[in-house]
């Protein structure tokens, strides 16, 4: 016979104010079973949870049932309390009476009705439930970590240097990510190439970093510790056993006239290509669609052009080599993927954006965007770090940058702010004062957002000290006359409409995340907002986990982020990877399906219902082995606990195991329906 | 395809070529125009400027009347009836407390169903019968397209059928017919509306710059959709030398004028003697549609420079 105790919680006023809590204790004590029922101002409190404990010590309880706030918040706490006290945990259940009751309810009497009726059905749930077992399942302790920015690249060593093991992918011929292009960071300006470079080398001599760059991730498997990651290694055309980085192959490549992506179009590269000098790994890729011999195969033409395979003294040019697929076993996985900018132009395939047509860019050539202009102030860039503008290669006396550019424009662009531009855009006025000393920067900003430290500071030196001139107002058309453009735009602090002329201008584009994050989020089962960017588990509390076990998220694939951020963010990532890792065993709730193996008749319904794949089959045997039946084996590891498959089994013989159809039909006849 | 029609004042007087130039094309659009019953202002300026209920109020009598017809969408050439009627259409969708008073006022049981649209969207959804029918491609014709204020904006009240700040569909429709569209900067300036006579200086600076950039582009005429402004760029011009803000004659020609020429319907037909300035020059260079209505235009000239 069960011996129930209801413990009914004021929640201070939460709950008391609208229900009478003595009451539902009272009206509690007369249903068969219950043979303890009291009520108490603060239940979760220390001596709350002693009034749990003693209750079960001394009334030899066989079932728990707190009447209070939503399981969320607190089944775990009194599930510890009754495990605590020598109880099975599972054999305590929260009867929600604050969420569902208290908080949107007036009328008392009726609120205390319900929450009567609401305790009784978990009473009546109670009596059925049985003991349950954390389910243990083994982890692999190795990581995956797919990006090789900033942000990959600090998770990575911080993975490694806590002595774990990580696959780092990369989509492009080397990792840095954008941060490599940048000439110098806010708010210091220290040179971000002179402090990112040597992390990237970290990361390919590290003894415990696997590199897979010119990869990307094909599909994943599995679960939290578990994960089988099959990762496409593009075929760069180049042995990287052979090839020693000597760069005679790129010295004579007659294809000299492709944009750099490196130098976002304002420099050119060969077909066969180092991104930049510092690339890591120092290895040459063919670009299949720009390489002359690729270009004639795909037109069925004789190879041709062998220059670069004859300049090399390694033999190290594979013009016949395949993409491979690789798979790898890991426990966990880092998403830094990272961010683009918004293409202003006409052109917004498929994202249904529609650009900023007004402003010329693609059309006029010194209008350039806030990363181009880092390439022109770059050192390593085009211009060989000179300010010169595109068109003629002048030095621009009269710059002006234009902020929010497709950021806080629901309209047209993104409602969000992308964050960083404020900063960026006063680091670019400094960078240009400090190199045209005669030129004048002016900004139009809708607001300043210098949010960090020592970002006000810094914003305020552009202004005050650096001579920026700062317009606080939107700029509606730009055109072409001459070689000057003409900005129309509009003072809002002096409620004038402004005319000017620049000789060039600086777009402070949106920050989007990468093109193709969907089809990324979709293999991993993590979800993602309408802009793309990946959904943290909790936007305060679990900022850098997903709501997929066993993901981690950072840097700019989950918002618009700075390289501080962005670190922050990795190393926070670093450090639950390895606290998962900390352990060879993973504990996990058992409230996952279990099938019936004497009713299971095999039909597999649950299988094609399930949508996390965790149906398995099983081969039932007779004694001289020979297989007479196959059922349903549902995988403790994969299972979610959604109930699906317990909903469509014909025969009922798989179950939820804490919600079995036993347990929720005791609640629903609790209610006398 | 059948469409309501309302002219609005401005199509049965001040812009009366640009009604007769626009039933001259449909007609070989296969495109029959159905007039709202009884129509009455759409309120431009005046109404919306003084009481907003007003404002709303009486565009949404011709849509409501347009809707006893049965008529599923209503043409407004004219760029201010537009506004007024898209706009009304709008705000009476979006707010159901203004739609309960508007019914009120009209005391009519007005279920906002007929949609509003500008000629651009109408002939933008013609243009491959424009293609078809240029039977006299304005080859040589270079045209400044210029969208003034309210053809294309704003873009919730639109439906965003075009770019409201880089539109592209009159562009898109004189290619159709055949003239050149010269790439230009002001398509979107504005002309100085409705102060043509309060603040004629203002309109004199406004237009005559927007005529100087047509003329920079290389333009041989500036193309409208909108009788205001092409009051103010064809009428004003006078004004503009007077005031020594602009050399020279541009010929403004309305959207369904160099529509029909490339049709090579008789300029007569399409009212290209109405114009101030003399759209002779532009005649001269289509070739098939003569050139033998420069009377009519130097008389109407004349009444400019007394009025000017």
């Amino acid at each position: 016979m069960a011996r129930i105790g209801v413990f009914v919680c004021h929640c201070g006023e939460n709950i008391g104010r609208t229900v009478d809590c003595h009451g539902v204790a009272e009206a509690c004590k007369d249903v068969p079973g219950v043979v303890h029922s009291v009520d108490y101002k603060y239940m979760c409190s220390d001596p709350g949870q002693q009034m749990v404990k003693n209750a079960i010590a001394e009334k030899g309880l066989t079932g728990v049932v707190v009447a209070a706030c939503s399981p969320h918040m607190h089944e775990k706490t009194f599930r510890r309390a009754t495990a605590g006290a020598g109880l099975n945990p599972f054999l305590c259940e929260m009867a929600n009476v604050r969420e569902h009751c208290s908080w949107i309810h007036e009328d008392r009497e009726k609120a205390t009705v319900k929450a009567v009726d609401i305790t009784k059905t978990i009473i009546e749930k109670v009596k059925r439930n049985v003991p349950l077992n954390t389910i243990r399942i083994p982890v692999t302790r190795r990581a995956l970590v797919i990006g090789g920015g900033i942000a990959g690249i600090q998770a990575a060593l911080d993975i490694a240097d806590g002595g774990r093991e990580v696959i780092l992918v990369e989509k492009g011929p080397s990792i840095g990510g954008h941060m490599s292009q940048l000439s110098e960071t806010f708010p210091t300006l220290d040179c971000s190439q002179c402090i990112l470079t040597p992390r990237m080398v970290e990361v390919y001599q590290h003894p415990r970093i696997k590199l897979y760059a010119y990869s990307e991730v094909e599909s994943v498997e599995g679960y939290i510790g578990n994960f089988k990651v099959t990762v496409r290694r593009k075929a760069r055309s180049v042995d990287e056993d052979k090839c020693n980085g000597c760069g005679a192959c790129t010295q004579v490549c007659p294809n000299k006239k492709i944009p750099s992506e490196f130098d976002c179009g304002l420099g050119k590269r060969t077909a066969i290509y180092v991104p930049f000098p510092q690339a890591v790994p120092n290895l040459p890729t063919v670009d299949r669609n720009k390489c002359l011999l690729f270009m004639n195969r795909a037109k069925g033409r004789p190879d041709t052009c062998k220059k670069c395979a004859d300049a090399c003294a390694k033999g190290a040019i594979d013009f016949d080599q395949q993409d491979r697929l690789v798979t790898e076993d890991v426990g966990a996985i880092v998403v830094a993927t990272g961010y683009q900018l918004y293409t202003i132009g006409k052109d917004q395939p498929k994202d249904n954006l529609k650009g900023y047509g007004e402003y010329g860019y693609g059309t006029i050539p010194d209008v350039i965007d806030g990363l181009q202009f880092e390439r022109l102030a770059s050192a390593s860039g085009p211009t060989s770090g000179k300010i010169l503008r595109p068109s003629d290669g002048k030095e621009p006396k009269r710059i002006v940058f234009l902020q929010c550019i497709g950021s806080r424009d629901p309209q047209k662009g993104m409602e969000y702010c992308s964050k960083i531009c404020c900063m960026y855009v006063a680091k670019h006025t400094m960078l240009y004062h400090h190199k045209v000393h005669d030129g004048q920067a002016t900004v139009f900003y809708m607001d300043i957002r210098a949010a960090g430290k020592g970002y006000e500071e810094f914003s305020r030196r552009a202004i005050e000290e650096e001579g920026a001139q700062y317009i606080r107002g939107r700029v509606s058309r730009m055109w072409r006359e001459g070689d000057v453009i003409k900005i129309l735009g509009f003072d809002t602090l002096e409620g004038e409409p402004i005319e000017m002329d620049a000789d060039m201008v600086v777009l402070a584009t949106a920050m989007r995340p990468q093109p193709g994050i969907d089809a990324l989020a979709q293999k991993l089962s993590v979800s993602y907002d309408q802009h793309g960017f990946i959904n943290e588990a909790h936007p305060k509390l679990r900022p850098v986990e997903t709501n997929t076990a066993g993901i981690f998220v950072a840097g700019a694939c989950q918002a618009p982020r700075d390289i501080p951020d962005a670190v922050a963010m990795a190393s926070a990532t670093a450090s639950k990877v390895l606290g998962l890792f900390a352990n060879e065993m993973l504990e996990r709730e058992p409230t996952v399906a279990c099938v019936n193996e004497a009713n299971c008749a095999g039909c597999f319904h649950c299988e094609r219902v399930c949508a996390y794949g965790a149906v398995e089959h099983k081969d039932i045997k007779d004694r001289a082995g020979n297989v007479v039946r196959v059922i349903a084996y549902v995988n403790p590891g994969v299972c979610q606990g959604c109930g699906t498959c317990q909903a469509t089994c014909p025969s009922k013989s798989v179950e939820l195991q804490g919600f079995t159809d036993e347990q929720i039909w005791g609640e629903i006849q609790a209610l006398g329906v | 395809m059948k469409i309501g029609y309302f002219p609005g004042c401005s199509l049965h007087g001040l812009s009366r070529e640009y009604e007769e130039s626009l039933k001259a094309i449909v007609a070989g659009l296969d495109t029959e125009l159905v007039e709202v019953d009884d129509w009455s202002c759409c309120g431009a300026s005046s109404a919306h400027g003084s009481s907003h209920l007003l404002g709303v109020a009486l565009p949404a009598r011709n849509l409501a009347i347009a809707e006893e017809q049965g008529l599923p969408e209503v043409l407004a050439p004219c760029a201010a009836c537009y506004a007024r009627l898209a706009s009304a259409r709008h705000e009476i969708s979006e707010d159901p407390q203004l739609a309960g008073r508007v019914n009120n006022v009209l005391v009519r049981d007005f279920k906002n169903t007929v949609r509003v649209r500008s000629i651009l969207e109408v002939l933008k959804g013609q243009i491959a019968g424009i293609k078809a029918r240029a039977t006299n491609p304005l080859k040589d014709l270079k045209v400044a397209c210029y969208y003034g204020c309210l053809l294309v904006r704003p873009v919730q009240v639109t439906g965003g059928y075009d770019d409201p700040e880089d539109p592209s569909s009159m562009e898109d429709i004189c290619k159709a017919a055949g003239a050149v569209p010269v790439k230009w900067n002001r398509r979107l300036d504005c002309c100085g509306g409705g102060l043509s006579m309060s603040r004629t200086g203002s309109v004199v600076r406004l237009s005559a710059a927007i005529l100087k950039d047509a003329k920079a582009a290389g333009a041989d005429a500036v193309v409208v959709a909108c009788p205001m402004c092409h009051s103010n760029l064809d009428f004003r011009q006078k004004a503009m030398k007077h005031r020594g803000a602009w050399e020279g004659d541009m010929p403004v020609l309305f959207l369904t004028q160099v529509v029909g020429m490339s049709m090579g319907i008789d300029p007569k037909t399409l009212g290209m003697g109405r114009h101030f300035v003399s759209t002779d020059s532009v005649l001269a260079r289509t070739a098939g549609t003569g050139s033998g209505s420069g009377t009519g235009t130097n008389s109407a000239a004349a009444v400019a420079g007394e009025v000017g």
